[in-house]
């Protein structure tokens, strides 16, 4: 028996398949009684798939701070 | 009396990402994009007082940047006066339509729409990210989006992996609730 707090903690590492398998079985016993958690779960996985299927895209963070600094740099010549 | 102000010093933190996944579902290339995307933050900057405040800084950025697109593909079709289309469009040669005016978006073509949808799904999911705090939204997107391991963003922002957990935790239940109001309806 595990409670509803690490069930969600296991499902969300599940979104990233960082859970153990041992991990797994215990959230599979605890979703069989738990409704709160079996919603969550679903949802859960719901958002997951939406990303996915949409293909979003952001910038790295490296790239985001080189963009940044030079934006700056332009910011203040901007302000003199 | 302008509705919206205009504040560049947090246009990379809040828009970068919105803009950059704007282009790159146009351009396709990584390098470019980031490219027309830092010309459109300092385009903006120059033109700052032509914002009037009818619309938001983020829909008068999108304006700004739709014009670099269109002048981007100018551009590299006019290399030496050609006037042939040097898109680098799909490997499969022996398809027919070597000109742009073939190569346009076909109003039946299934995919289009797909794409189409795609595009709006990704507009959804900004929206609902940019109503998340700051730090859960990077660590969300760090995680989610470009996928990079656990151990790695907790080196990188200084957090232990619980912390991690917690933040994403959360990160996930706001979004999923935000989704489920403005897209799923």
């Amino acid at each position: 028996m595990i409670p509803c707090e690490e069930a969600n903690h296991t499902c969300d590492k599940t979104q990233y398949k960082e859970a153990t398998l041992w991990e797994k079985i215990k959230l599979n016993m605890h979703l069989i009684y738990c409704r709160a958690c079996r919603k969550y779960t679903k949802n859960n996985t719901k958002l997951t798939n939406t990303i996915k299927c949409s293909k979003v895209e952001c910038l790295d963070k490296h790239c985001k701070e080189k963009m940044k600094k030079e934006f700056d740099m332009a910011l203040k010549e901007h302000s003199i | 009396m302008p509705d919206h102000k205009i504040n560049p010093n947090k246009w990379i933190e809040l828009y970068s990402d919105y803009l950059f996944n704007y282009t790159i579902s146009r351009v396709s290339d990584r390098e470019i994009a980031q490219d027309l995307v830092q010309d459109t933050f300092l385009a903006g900057l120059k033109s700052m007082k032509n914002f009037k405040g009818e619309a938001s800084e983020r829909t008068w950025l999108i304006s700004i940047l739709k014009r670099k697109v269109i002048d981007y593909y100018r551009k590299i079709n006019s290399i030496k006066g050609k006037a042939e289309v040097r898109m680098s469009y799909n490997s499969d040669t022996d398809s027919e339509g070597d000109w742009l005016e073939q190569r346009v978006a076909d109003p039946f073509d299934k995919t289009a729409e797909d794409s189409m949808q795609n595009e709006e799904l990704g507009d959804a999911i900004y929206n609902c990210l940019s109503k998340l705090p700051q730090k859960q939204a990077d660590v969300f997107k760090m995680k989610t989006i470009q996928g990079i391991e656990t151990e790695v963003i907790c080196n990188e922002l200084n957090i232990t992996a619980s912390n991690l957990w917690v933040i994403i935790h959360r990160a996930r239940t706001a979004l999923a609730d935000c989704l489920k109001e403005n897209w799923f309806k």
